[in-house]
């Protein structure tokens, strides 16, 4: 089977609040735009669409197909979608093209987190029987998960602090972040918890955003980009949703994607975790150690677009390819409650 | 440019779930205040229950009973509950891990603050007023030394099958900048669709991105209030919330200059008279009915023109 590519990458702003509508169409347009400007294509050139967004932080029913407004979809196209982060219609798409189906594909993701509460949303993709009839928040969710570390010994509030003020600092060269700005580990542990064990910023913010994925056979990938991200390795894994019956101080299905996706030696690593504490389960899944440069975006907690956070960080991971700042790179997403299920992805330049 | 429209949209749904063999076991336990787990494959014992070993993925069919006093296992602080949640004043999510368990349940401790819980704090359950067989017939979990409420005994009955769970979600909905032009027109009285930069259709209501070209509809056309019934149906079902007698007729209106038709009523006349091609005008409400809202045309109505051609609208089914 042949090899897969990442060819471009665009993205919407990291906001707060937008005034679109929750079908995306205002965030996607100008970033199909860019990006298809960007490699040189056409709409008529794409194979394949997929996009990972959801009803459920819509409020509506068949927003994702609305959103295929935005692609200008007549004479029809070819188009997929999946109810969740992004990156796994970047991996359907991967498929795809290594299956030999298609050449090129342009895979998109997008969130209005605003438009809702966020975090009860959220607690909709818990147990419907047991759990959900309870609406825990995932905040609240991400708290027990943090404590259970914390009373372990495994990480300090102060290491968490620590996580918070780095992402900051790196997310201040990210134009698109919606958080960034040198901060004091010290200061930030004198703010008041908001989910004990949890304060502000061990939490990614709410974000609106999108963003956009042109894959393409690492052959045509040469004429579309000067530097491909060939992706050499793409797996996902999940834990069961049983969140009483794991131990959540650890991510064993990122661990075993990590293992299928042979991530040694990556330089740089986008990891996908909307908490602190999170950010450190993932680099011990993962094996990641102190010579590995972890999220010089900022990462989710400086902008945490729903749907489509996971995807760019396969985006900003590529990005250090195709500017040369790197070789060998690993992206990471995540779905469902307190690191549930995780995709890791390996790209070489 | 003026702010887009936006509107609070409240949405609903009581979803009645079957339980199964597994899950309705518990939740028959629960309405007799009683607990039960079911035994995996590694002899732990699962509470909630689950219905396939997590390891095996065999169905599991060994239930055993647990106490209903445990130790919390982690914690985190609500300080300001949301809605639906098992309290509305402060409370901590807790994984709890009951007497004679091995996995740990989630639910709310009801302890004042956030200094009057730690990890392994010895718990009790505190039963609901009236139980159903519902997760909510635990109303949260008491620090073990809480004197007992006298809480009437658990229900008794046939086993419970069903369960149900409301759902209710707010947003703030949002029209886009197009719709939001065309909408505030509407509430003047007016018709204005946009016509696509690349592919000149003309929209009403006009888009945030023309379905074909995928860019923003931009040059404003105000449309007049007559135009033609392409293709209808008439409704004879009567169903939840229909607002006409049946039978009446749901037809696609092309209002004359506009290349979309929508869908409206057409009344004033025999339902068998409707036909395609055939010419209407809408039938405005009062004008101190008006807001934003294509609701503003009670209906359309026959003009009693001559019918428009096949051909002149075959392109526009």
């Amino acid at each position: 089977m042949r090899d897969v590519a990442v060819a471009g990458f665009a993205q919407a702003p990291n906001v707060r609040h937008t005034t679109g509508t929750t079908n995306g169409v205002e965030m996607l347009v100008p970033i199909f735009a860019e990006v298809l400007t960007r490699t040189g294509l056409s709409k008529k050139d794409i194979g394949f669409f997929c996009s990972g967004s959801s009803d459920y932080l819509a409020g509506r029913a068949f927003s994702f197909i609305s959103a295929v407004d935005a692609i200008g979809a007549f004479p029809p196209i070819h188009e997929s979608h999946v109810e969740m982060d992004a990156a796994w219609a970047l991996y359907e798409a991967w498929l795809k093209i290594r299956t030999g189906e298609v050449d090129t594909a342009l895979v998109y993701g997008f969130g209005k987190s605003s438009a809702g509460q966020l975090r009860r949303v959220l607690a909709l993709q818990l147990d419907p029987y047991t759990v959900a009839p309870l609406w825990p928040d995932s905040i609240g969710i991400a708290g027990l998960q943090a404590r259970l570390g914390l009373d372990a010994g495994l990480w300090t509030e102060k290491d968490l602090a620590e996580v918070a003020a780095r992402s900051r600092a790196d997310a201040a060269r990210n134009p698109y972040a919606q958080v960034s700005g040198t901060v004091e580990v010290s200061e930030l542990l004198t703010e008041p918890y908001v989910a004990d064990p949890l304060r502000a910023h061990d939490i990614a913010p709410v974000s609106d955003g999108a963003s956009v994925v042109i894959l393409a056979s690492a052959d045509r990938a040469k004429d579309l980009v000067e530097r491909p991200a060939v992706i050499t390795g793409i797996e996902h894994r999940v834990d069961s949703p049983v969140l009483g019956a794991r131990d959540l101080t650890r991510a064993p299905s990122a661990e075993n994607a990590g293992k299928a996706a042979e991530t040694h030696d990556v330089e740089v690593a986008e990891l996908h975790a909307p908490f602190t504490h999170q950010e450190l389960i993932l680099r011990t899944a993962l094996d990641l150690d102190h010579r590995v440069r972890i999220n010089p975006s900022g990462g989710v907690l400086t902008g945490n677009p729903m749907f489509a956070a996971g995807l760019a960080r396969i985006g900003e991971a590529a990005t250090r390819i195709f500017t040369g700042e790197a070789h060998r790179v690993l992206a990471h997403a995540t779905s469902g409650p307190a690191l549930q299920q995780n995709l890791v992805a390996v790209l070489e330049g | 440019m003026s702010t887009p429209l936006s509107a609070p949209l409240d949405i609903g749904f009581d979803y009645s779930r079957s339980l199964g063999p597994v899950l309705g076991r518990f939740a028959t336990g629960l309405r007799e205040h009683r607990i039960e787990g079911v035994r995996g494959s590694d002899g732990r014992v699962h509470v909630p229950p689950v219905e396939y070993d997590p390891v095996t993925a065999q169905p599991l069919t060994d239930f055993v009973p647990v106490g209903d006093k445990g130790v919390v296992v982690s914690w985190s602080w609500v300080a300001a509950p949301l809605e639906g949640q098992p309290l509305a004043h402060p409370f901590a999510w807790a994984l709890i891990r009951l007497d004679g368990a091995d996995t740990a349940l989630l639910h709310a401790v009801d302890v004042g603050t956030p200094d009057a819980i730690h990890t392994g704090m010895r718990v009790r359950v505190r039963w609901a007023e009236e139980t159903v067989g519902h997760i909510q017939d635990i109303a949260c979990f008491v620090p073990i030394d809480t004197p007992a409420t006298a809480a009437r005994p658990g229900a008794t009955g046939d086993p419970v099958g069903m369960m149900v769970a409301p759902v209710h979600l707010h947003y703030q909905h949002s029209a886009s900048p197009e719709e939001s032009r065309y909408l505030r027109a509407l509430a003047e009285g007016r018709l204005i669709g946009q016509r696509c930069p690349a592919c000149d259709k003309v929209y009403i209501p006009p888009r945030g991105a023309c379905p074909t070209d995928g860019v923003p509809t931009a040059e404003e056309v105000e449309l007049p209030d007559t135009g033609i019934v392409t293709t209808f149906c008439i409704v004879n079902v009567p169903f939840l919330g229909q607002r006409i007698k049946p039978p009446y007729v749901a037809a696609y209106v092309l209002l004359d200059g506009a290349d979309i038709a929508f869908l409206h009523l057409v009344l004033g006349c025999d339902v068998d008279r409707v036909r395609m091609g055939m010419r209407v005008r809408a039938a405005w409400k009062p004008r101190d009915e008006w807001w934003t809202s294509l609701e503003n045309i009670d209906h359309f109505e026959p003009t009693g023109e001559p019918d428009a051609p096949f051909e002149s609208f075959a392109h526009h089914l």
